[in-house]
């Protein structure tokens, strides 16, 4: 009884029971060659999933209608701009960060303007402006691949005690997001927006001065993951924000955010975004292919739900 | 009275009780209608005027009672209503506003169908609106959104009483001439009366007396689920209803601050719409919003509220808190604890270098819980485990923790049981003592009372302002009820 209980309070124990389960069975068909390496390209790759993860996260719990599908086309602007002005030169990486924020807030202060100014629903006035910030990207990386100032490539890709730099800066991120949501009046106030906004603003919340500061959040965190992604991936690409439309979706759900809104759940995004990752280097490690390895993943993300609708509504 | 009456009878009713809950809403009531006969129903809010209509219209079944059609049991619900020739138009506009006035016509009338029903439905509507609303101008090809208020309530009534084939033999009307003007208003009586001398029922709601003394045969007065008075027309007058409808024994007294209204008032808004008289609120005082329900006072104090807190900063430890009465609407927070739900409020108080203080905000739930009595073991529960006054208590809880002056009260003590109103009331009363103002919406007179002055809204606007012993149920239903000519 206690148990269950302690299952039903944590959903997010179940996505790390699922990660533990595919590492052991991954590393078990590879002989157990690769345990290590394996483990850091999933906390490495996990990172970025769980950086656009918390913003998306932050978003949804505002409630049904909100999300923000403009993540991956701001994650690209953000390190195609970013490389550019940096210039491979190692004293310009403070700027480039700063012009990365920066970005991000003025793409998620767009984001609330369309939606709030010109009543459209959040999924097509973010989808909206994607097209605008995709089109400045191509627009001003015209197919060329800057690469990343020295110090910036090997901060991102080296490690700290075997743990990968970038899965640190993620955790920090995490901590912080966590802090927000648990303790301060904020993260109260996004739950209350998403479980009733007339009732949020009766109790005195700004509910527009809320919303807007977590669609800034969300554009800032993939601004940033953006940033983090081109740095290591030794240059920015057009479609490097591609996968993280979806993941940053899935990583939300699967960690046991309520789609519905008003509860929301860090540690849950770190074990889906592990999960996602270890599932798609399983089906590599037995052969599979692409086409295969995207419909297992969708089929994944809809049994979750199915999961997690069921558990809601037997309490 | 034919000698026959059972031959007559279009709809019966006999009998009907109805809870919801410990609430009765309707205590025995009987109400039979006959065929060539206008039966006008006046009642305050919460009379039961509502339950006894959805009960004849078949849309609730009593729990006990018969409701017969035509002399004949058994049948009952909305298909065999509507095959009796049962009709309703109701206050809150039921048409599709999405669809043209013709489509709206076909919804209602299911026999016109096959080929070419568009132009059928079209002629139907438009001679209808004609022999009711002559010298109307209605497009009937518009869709239901382009058209007016006052529009679309004369399209639903055409539509009601429109027959395609045979005519409908009672027709409901609620509140039919709400959103008409004067003249629209007398050519729908004059149609009642042209309808009913034609053999049809009629059974009209209004809350203006003008319009029922003209052309009803027989006024039926509900009160607290009972039928008070079932007489012809001709031996009331507006004055005897006001009456009939309120409370005939003599009402309590009730200690009232000898608070002097001193200084400037803490809240004021201008007259609304421009009409009436201005609202203000001085420190320490219980001003009541008194008057039928849907009158505007849930929008005045949803005005009051929103025009005084920012939807984009954060407020200065607000001025302002607010009490629901819907609490599914704007009220509890689902998903929450009981705790997290009475401390959303009071926030900045708790929480000191941006951080809440989790151990100050469980002081404060505890100190509410038993000051109030809160009946749970743990405020940690969901706030759904509580019972509907217990949430109510929540939520007062909420709006009295913070440092407001002024608490705002939406009709808050719907559904709450009468232990639980008195120790509220108690603490408003050493609340207001202490220099706190609150404005209370309430539907009922016993609260209405409670109030150091009230104001009495009717349509939109405040028609009147009752002090002290002014406060009286026949003065504020007086000034509820417009007196005379449709307004």
């Amino acid at each position: 009884m206690n148990a269950h209980r302690l299952l039903l309070a944590k959903p997010w124990i179940w996505s790390f029971a699922a990660t533990a389960a595919v590492w052991i069975i991954t590393v078990l068909f590879t002989g157990g060659a690769s345990s290590l390496g394996l483990s850091q390209a999933a906390l490495t790759f996990a990172a970025f999933s769980v950086v656009v993860g918390i913003g998306q996260m932050f978003v949804i719990t505002l409630g049904p209608g909100n999300i923000d599908l403009s993540v991956p086309a701001t994650m690209t602007l953000s390190g195609t701009l970013a490389l550019k002005l940096m210039d491979v030169q190692d004293s310009m990486i403070l700027v480039g960060l700063i012009l990365s924020v920066g970005l991000g807030s003025i793409i998620g202060l767009g984001n609330y303007a369309l939606i709030k100014l010109l009543r459209i629903p959040p999924i097509i006035a973010t989808l909206s402006m994607s097209f605008i910030v995709q089109s400045t990207a191509i627009w001003a990386n015209r197919g060329l691949r800057i690469k990343p100032p020295e110090m910036l490539a090997s901060f991102t890709t080296s490690s700290l005690f075997g743990i990968p730099n970038v899965a640190l800066v993620a955790l920090i991120l995490s901590a912080v997001a966590w802090l927000l949501l648990e303790k301060t009046i904020y993260g109260r106030w996004i739950s209350a927006v998403g479980q009733s906004m007339p009732a949020a603003r009766m109790a005195g919340i700004p509910v527009d001065g809320t919303r807007l500061v977590t669609y800034i959040l969300c554009a800032v965190l993939a601004s940033l993951c953006g940033y983090l992604l081109a740095s290591f991936s030794g240059g920015a690409a057009l479609n490097m924000g591609t996968e993280y439309l979806l993941m940053s979706i899935a990583v939300v759900v699967i960690g046991g955010t309520a789609v519905a809104g008003g509860n929301s759940n860090i540690p849950g995004i770190w074990g889906a975004s592990l999960f996602m990752f270890l599932v798609v280097s399983m089906l590599n490690t037995y052969g599979f292919g692409a086409g295969f390895r995207l419909i297992l993943t969708g089929l994944i993300i809809i049994a979750v739900i199915l999961v997690a609708g069921g558990r809601r509504s037997t309490r | 009275m034919t000698a026959d009456p059972m031959k007559n009878e279009v709809v019966a009713a006999r009998g009907i009780k109805v809870a919801f809950g410990a609430v009765k809403a309707l205590d025995g009531v009987d109400l039979v209608i006959q065929a060539g006969e206008c039966v006008g129903l006046v009642g305050h809010n919460g009379a039961g005027k509502s339950t006894i209509v959805n009960v004849i219209n078949g849309g609730l079944s009593p729990q006990e009672g018969v409701v017969s059609y035509g002399g004949k049991t058994g049948a009952h619900g909305i298909s065999a209503a509507r095959a009796n020739g049962v009709r309703c138009v109701f206050q809150e506009l039921s048409l599709c506003p999405n669809l043209t006035v013709n489509e709206n016509v076909r919804i209602m009338h299911p026999d016109l169908k096959g080929w070419d029903w568009r132009s059928r439905a079209l002629a139907l509507v438009k001679r209808q609106l004609q022999d009711i609303f002559p010298g109307h101008l209605i497009d009937c090809d518009s869709t239901v959104d382009d058209l007016s208020i006052a529009e679309r309530q004369m399209v639903e009534i055409a539509i009601s009483f429109a027959g395609l084939g045979a005519p409908p033999k009672l027709v409901i009307l609620d509140e039919p001439t709400s959103s008409l003007d004067a003249g629209l208003a007398a050519q729908m009586m004059a149609y009642i009366r042209r309808f009913v001398a034609g053999g049809g029922a009629v059974l009209l709601i209004s809350h203006i007396l003008g319009e029922i003394l003209s052309t009803a045969d027989r006024i039926v007065v509900m009160k607290d689920g009972r039928v008070v008075a079932d007489r012809q027309a001709s031996e009331m007058n507006s004055r005897s209803l006001v009456e009939a409808m309120g409370n005939v024994v003599r009402e309590q007294e009730y200690l009232r601050s000898a608070a002097a209204r001193s200084g400037s008032p803490v809240l004021s808004m201008p007259p609304r719409r421009g009409r009436g008289l201005a609202f203000e609120a001085h420190r320490g005082e219980i001003v009541g919003l008194a008057g039928l329900g849907g009158h505007g006072q849930t929008e005045a104090l949803l005005d009051l509220y929103l025009s005084r807190n920012s939807n984009w900063w954060p407020g200065r430890g607000g001025e302002l808190a607010f009490v629901a009465g819907d609490r599914g609407l704007n009220g509890t927070f689902p998903l929450w604890s009981i705790l997290k739900n009475l401390s959303i409020a009071s926030l900045q108080d708790l929480s000191s270098r941006m951080l809440i203080d989790n151990a100050r905000e469980s002081r404060l739930g505890l100190g509410w819980k038993n000051r109030i009595e809160i009946r749970t073991p743990d405020l940690e529960n969901r706030i759904l485990s509580l019972s509907g006054g217990n949430q109510q208590k929540v939520l007062f809880a909420r709006a009295l923790a913070t440092t407001a002056r002024t608490v705002l009260m939406d009709d808050p003590m719907r559904g709450v049981d009468i232990g639980t109103k008195q120790e509220v009331y108690q603490i408003l009363r050493s609340e207001a003592a202490s220099g706190r103002t609150f404005i209370w919406y309430s539907t009922e007179m016993d609260e209405i009372r409670l109030c150091d002055r009230v104001y009495v809204f009717r349509e939109g606007a405040i028609v009147a302002e009752l002090t002290g012993d002014e406060i009286t149920e026949k003065n504020v239903l007086a000034a509820s009820f417009s007196a005379g000519e449709a307004a």
